[in-house]
C-alpha cells in the first residue's frame, strides 16, 4: 500500500481529452466504475467533488480517498480524397483524486479537502501532418484544489459549498499558416506556453433524501475563465524576411473551464445493490472563439469555435457481493458540443459512449482498495473546420475521424 | 486482506490491464492507405515517360530547380505509381535550388535564378547566387530520362531535331533550347525521338501550353499564325514562325498526331493533358486595370494635359474620321481615386498621321501582364515627372492583352483541346485530363480538395508560384491528383492520391 500512495502523490497529472471538449471527467475510482454518476451517492469522501452536500451523509467520522488513473487514448484521421492520414500519438494522462471529509458524529457540519483534475487535453498528431495549420500538439492541464463545507439541515437536506482554485498549464503548438515555410522548406510554427495560470470558482452541491433507500443530488461547478497573460510565444522557421514580424514574444489568451450543472439519483434496489442516474449539463457554449493576441506582427489570432452545451447521460450499478468485494458497472452517452463544421483536431471527439467497470476489495478494517476501467469509443465520422481563414478566405479542413481511449485506475479508500 | 481476495484483485488486475491494451485501438472501415486498394488496373506503369513543357518539367518561381523538378507532377504521379507497379522515374535534375543556368560559365538574364517573395516589399525578387548548373559542359546528362518535360516548348518543337543541338544555342533567333541540350541524347535527337525510343509503357502528353502562351505574356506582340502556316507534304513549315506566335490549330493537329502515333507506336497507354486558359492564370488577373490612384489635384492636371488629345479626337469625329464611339472608348478623362491605366492599343483606328497616338484607357475586359505591376507609375523618362508610365504615358502592347488578342487565344486554345479530346476520344487507350475545368475552378472561388483549398490568387491563393504562370509544388500535386483520377476512370485503375497540404506553396524570402 504503501507503495502505491507514493506512487499516486509522486507523480505529476496529465490527461487527455476523452470527455466532452477537453473535461476528463475521471474524478474518483468508485463513480468511474459506474459510469461516473455519483451526485446522488454518499459511500466515499469522492463527494467533495461530485456533491459537497453529500458530505453530511457519509457513515465514517473522517475519510481519506486518493486515486490515480491511467488514461490512454489514439485519434485516427484519414482523408478519402487527399490520402492524407494521420494518427496521434498515445500519450498516457493521469488524473489524480485526493479527497478527506471530516464529519463529527453529533455535528451538522462537514469539512472536505479535494484535489482534482477536472480538464485536461493531451493530443500529438505528427509535426506538419495535413491539419498541422490548425493543430500540431497542443497538451492543457489543470488542476482544482478545492476546501469544503457542507451543512445538514436535517436527515433529508443537506447543502454544501466549495471554493475551488483552478490552475492551469497550456502548451500548444501549431503551424503559422498552410502554406508559410522558411527558404530551406521548413514549416514556419509556433508554440504558445504558459503556466501557473490561475483563477477561483465553487462548487455548490445540494442532497435531498426523501427516504432511507432514496436520494436526489444536484451539483452546480462555476465557469471559470483562465486568463493566461504574458505567457510564451516561441516563432520557429520563419523566412529571414518575416523574422522581424514573427520575432519571439508574449501572448495573452482566455481558456473557458464552462460551468456544470449535475442532477441525479441513486436508489436501492436492494440491501446490497444501488443504481445511479446523472444528467450533466455543460455549458460549452461559453466557448465561443479560441483568440490568441500576439505582442507582435502576428496581431490577433481568432479562431472560432462556437460550442454548444452539451449533455453527458450516465448510469451505474453498484453490487455489493460479500463483505470483502463490491462490483461496479456503468455506461453514459456523451453529447459532443461541436458543431458541424467547427470540428477542429485540437480537441478530437464525437459523440461517444463509454463503457465502464469497477471493483472495492477491502483490504483491512478501514481500508478498500478501488478499482476502475474505462473504455470509450466514437464509431468513425466526417467532420471538417471550415473556419480557418486565410488571405480573407475560409479554407476548410476535413476527413474522416475516429478516436478510442481507455482507463485503468486505483485508489485507496481510508476510514477513520 | 485474505488471500482470497489477493487471488480476486491478481485476476482482476490483469484482465483490466489486458482489456486496455488488446482491442482498443481506433481503427477504419476502409483505411485509405491500405495497400490492398490500390490496383494499376489495364495499364501498365513500368516504363512511364512524361513528355511536354515546362508544366511537364517541375518548372515554378521562373526557373527549373531542383526542388521544383522533385515536385514535377510526373514525379509525384511516379511515386505513387511506384505502388502499383510503377519503375524507375529518372529526371534531367539540375544541379541546384537557385535554377539559374550557366553558358560557358556565364549567366544569361533570360535563364537567371528563381524567384522568391519578399513580404517587404510585396514584391518577388530572384534569389542572390552563381547558379551552378552549366548547359552543355562536357557534353549531356546521360539518359535515358523518363521526364522529358522541356520548358519552353511549343508543339512543333518537341519534333525538331535541331533542339538538342549545343550549336543552335548561339543561332539568331535559337534553334536550340537549352534545357533540351542539357539531356538530348545527341546533337540530332528530337524530344519526341528520345520518349518514344524509351518504348514506354505508359505516357503523359501535355504540350500545346506555350503555342499560345508566349503571344499572351508578351502581351500579343506576336502574330497569328493560325490559317497562314504552309502545309506540305512532308508536313507543316514552321519556319516563318516568331517566338511569341500563335501556332496554327491546324499545324498543331498535325504535329501532335504524330507525337501520340509514335508514344502510342510500342503499345502503351497514355493520359492526355489539354491547355487551360491563360486568362485564369495570376500572371493575367492580378494587377487590375485601374491601378492608378490619383488626388483630385493630380487628376485635374493630368485632365488639362490631354485635352489637347480629346480635343483632336473631337476634330477628327467632326472630320468624319473617326466614329463617335470610338473617340468616346479612346478619350482620357481622370478623377480623384483609382483611375484605369491609358495603355496602346494598336485596334484602334490610326490617326498618328495627325498626331493623334492610338491609345485609351484600359477597361475591365483588358488583362494587365503581371510585370507591368512594377511598370505602372514608374517614369518612362527620368528627366520628365510627366512620364509615368500608364498615366502620362501609355502602357506598350506588350504590357496589355486587349479583346481582340484575348480572343485569338481563347479560338487557338479551344482549337486546339478539341484535337486533344478528339485523339483521347478516339482510343481506348488514351485518357484525356481536363487541367482547363481545374484551372477554370481555381480561378472562380477555388479548388477545395478537403483537407485545403487553393485559389489563383497571386502569392496567396498557395495554386502559381511567383511567376503567375506556374503552379506551386503544392499545384502539381494537385495536377497529379486530377491525372490519377483519369487514369483510374480510364483504365479501371486504383490510386493512392496525395495530400496537396504536404507540398509547399509560395517561397518567402
Amino acid at each position: 500500500m504503501k507503495k502505491i500512495i507514493l506512487f499516486t502523490t509522486s507523480l505529476a497529472m496529465a490527461s487527455g481529452a476523452y470527455a466532452g471538449g477537453y473535461r476528463v471527467s475521471i474524478q474518483g475510482q468508485q463513480a468511474l466504475g459506474m459510469g461516473h454518476a455519483g451526485v446522488a451517492m454518499s459511500d466515499s469522501a469522492e463527494t467533495v467533488f461530485f456533491n459537497p452536500a453529500a458530505m453530511t451523509r457519509l457513515e465514517s467520522e473522517q475519510q481519506l480517498t486518493a486515486g490515480i488513473t491511467f488514461l490512454s487514448g489514439e485519434t485516427i484521421f484519414q482523408n478519402e480524397t487527399t490520402g492524407a492520414t494521420a494518427d496521434t500519438d498515445n500519450p498516457i494522462g493521469t488524473p489524480l483524486n485526493v479527497y478527506f471529509v471530516s464529519s463529527p458524529e453529533d455535528d451538522n457540519f462537514a469539512f472536505g479537502l479535494g484535489l482534482y483534475t477536472p480538464y485536461g487535453n493531451s493530443v500529438e498528431w505528427p509535426t506538419d501532418w495535413s491539419g498541422s495549420h490548425l493543430v500540431n500538439n497542443i497538451e492543457l492541464k489543470a488542476i482544482f484544489v478545492q476546501p469544503t463545507l457542507a451543512y445538514k439541515f436535517n436527515d433529508s437536506f443537506s447543502v454544501g459549498f466549495g471554493p475551488a482554485f483552478a490552475s492551469g498549464v497550456v502548451d500548444f503548438n501549431r503551424n503559422l499558416s498552410t502554406s508559410l515555410v522558411d527558404n530551406q522548406g521548413n514549416r514556419s510554427n509556433v508554440t504558445i506556453s504558459a503556466s501557473n495560470v490561475d483563477a477561483w470558482g465553487y462548487n455548490l452541491g445540494f442532497m435531498i433524501t426523501p427516504s432511507q433507500d432514496f436520494s436526489i443530488g444536484i451539483s452546480y461547478r462555476s465557469k471559470i475563465t483562465l486568463e493566461a497573460r504574458g505567457g510564451e510565444a516561441d516563432f520557429e522557421n520563419i523566412p529571414s524576411s518575416l523574422v522581424t514580424v514573427f520575432a519571439d514574444t508574449t501572448f495573452d489568451a482566455d481558456l473557458i473551464l464552462p460551468a456544470e450543472l449535475t442532477i441525479g439519483i441513486a436508489y436501492n434496489l436492494s440491501e446490497n445493490t444501488t443504481i445511479a442516474v446523472d444528467i450533466n449539463q455543460t455549458y460549452w457554449s461559453e466557448y465561443e472563439s479560441l483568440d490568441v493576441q500576439f505582442n507582435n506582427g502576428a496581431g490577433l489570432s481568432s479562431n472560432p469555435r462556437n460550442w454548444e452545451d452539451a449533455s453527458i447521460y450516465r448510469i451505474g450499478v453498484q453490487h455489493q457481493l460479500n463483505e470483502d468485494l463490491t462490483l461496479r458497472a456503468g455506461l453514459y452517452l456523451d453529447k459532443t458540443p461541436i458543431k458541424e463544421g467547427y470540428f477542429a483536431p485540437e480537441t478530437p471527439r464525437n459523440d461517444a459512449t463509454g463503457f465502464t467497470a469497477g471493483a472495492s476489495f477491502k483490504l483491512a478494517e478501514n481500508l478498500d482498495l478501488d478499482l476502475s476501467f474505462l473504455y470509450i469509443t466514437s464509431n468513425e465520422f466526417d467532420a471538417e473546420y471550415d473556419h480557418y481563414n486565410q488571405s480573407g478566405t475560409e479554407v476548410p479542413f476535413g476527413g474522416t475521424y475516429e478516436t478510442t481511449a481507455t482507463s485503468i485506475g486505483a485508489g485507496i479508500n481510508y476510514k477513520f | 486482506m485474505n488471500s482470497k481476495t489477493i487471488t480476486i484483485s491478481k485476476l482482476l488486475i490483469s484482465s483490466l490491464a489486458g482489456l486496455s491494451l488488446v482491442g482498443c485501438a481506433p481503427e477504419f472501415d476502409n483505411p485509405v492507405d491500405d495497400s490492398s486498394n490500390f490496383d494499376s488496373g489495364s495499364a501498365d506503369f513500368s516504363n512511364y515517360v512524361s513528355v511536354g513543357d515546362s508544366l511537364t518539367a517541375g518548372y515554378a518561381d521562373g526557373a527549373l530547380y531542383k526542388m521544383g523538378q522533385e515536385n514535377s507532377f510526373p514525379n509525384i504521379l511516379a511515386t505513387q505509381l511506384k505502388q502499383v507497379g510503377g519503375g524507375e522515374f529518372k529526371q534531367p535534375l539540375v544541379n541546384d535550388n537557385l535554377g539559374g543556368l550557366l553558358f560557358g560559365g556565364q549567366e544569361n538574364p533570360d535563364f537567371g535564378n528563381r524567384l522568391v517573395f519578399n513580404p517587404q516589399t510585396q514584391s518577388p525578387e530572384p534569389l542572390l547566387g552563381m547558379p551552378t548548373t552549366e548547359v552543355y559542359a562536357n557534353g549531356p546528362l546521360m539518359g535515358p530520362f523518363n521526364n522529358m518535360g522541356v520548358p519552353g516548348a511549343k508543339s512543333f518543337h518537341l519534333a525538331s531535331t535541331d533542339y538538342g543541338n549545343p550549336a543552335g544555342l548561339s543561332a539568331d533567333p535559337a534553334t536550340a533550347n537549352p534545357y533540351y541540350v542539357r539531356f538530348a541524347s545527341s546533337t540530332s535527337a528530337s524530344v519526341i525521338s528520345d520518349a518514344a525510343g524509351q518504348a514506354p509503357t505508359f505516357f503523359t502528353l501535355w504540350i500545346g501550353n506555350n503555342d499560345v502562351l508566349s503571344y499572351a505574356t508578351s502581351g500579343g506582340v506576336g502574330e497569328d499564325q493560325t490559317g497562314v502556316t504552309p502545309i506540305t507534304a512532308a508536313g507543316p513549315d514552321f519556319s516563318d514562325y516568331g517566338s511569341n506566335d500563335i501556332t496554327d490549330p491546324t499545324a498543331f493537329g498535325l504535329v501532335y498526331g504524330s507525337f501520340v502515333n509514335a508514344l502510342t507506336a510500342t503499345g502503351g497507354k497514355g493520359v492526355l493533358i489539354n491547355i487551360p486558359d491563360v486568362s485564369s492564370i495570376p500572371f493575367f488577373t492580378t494587377v487590375p486595370y485601374n491601378a492608378v490612384p490619383l488626388d483630385e489635384t493630380t487628376a485635374t492636371t493630368l485632365n488639362a494635359a490631354y485635352a489637347e488629345y480629346n480635343g483632336g479626337l473631337a476634330q477628327m469625329v467632326t472630320n468624319g474620321l473617326l466614329s463617335q464611339i470610338e473617340a468616346d472608348q479612346r478619350s482620357i478623362s481622370f478623377a480623384a481615386g483609382q483611375n484605369a491605366v491609358v495603355i496602346e492599343d494598336e485596334d484602334l483606328t490610326d490617326l498618328s498621321d495627325f498626331g493623334l497616338p492610338s491609345m485609351r484607357q484600359a477597361t475591365a475586359d483588358d488583362l494587365i501582364v503581371l510585370t507591368a505591376s512594377s511598370k505602372i507609375g514608374a517614369l518612362a523618362d527620368e528627366e520628365d515627372p510627366n512620364s509615368a508610365w500608364g498615366v502620362g504615358v501609355p502602357l506598350e502592347d506588350g504590357d496589355v492583352l486587349v479583346a481582340s488578342e484575348q480572343q485569338a487565344i481563347a479560338t487557338a486554345t479551344a482549337a486546339y483541346n478539341a484535337t486533344i479530346q478528339s485523339f483521347a476520344d478516339n482510343s481506348d487507350e488514351l485518357a484525356l485530363v481536363d487541367v482547363a475545368a481545374l484551372m477554370s475552378q481555381i480561378k472562380d472561388g477555388g479548388f477545395n480538395y478537403g483537407t485545403g483549398a487553393v485559389n489563383a490568387g497571386y502569392v496567396t491563393g498557395n495554386a502559381f508560384s511567383l511567376d503567375g504562370v506556374h503552379p506551386t509544388a503544392r499545384g502539381y500535386a494537385i495536377v497529379a491528383n486530377v491525372v490519377m483520377a483519369a487514369i483510374e476512370n480510364e483504365f479501371g485503375a486504383s490510386l493512392p492520391r496525395v495530400d496537396p497540404n504536404n507540398y509547399t506553396a509560395v517561397l518567402f524570402k
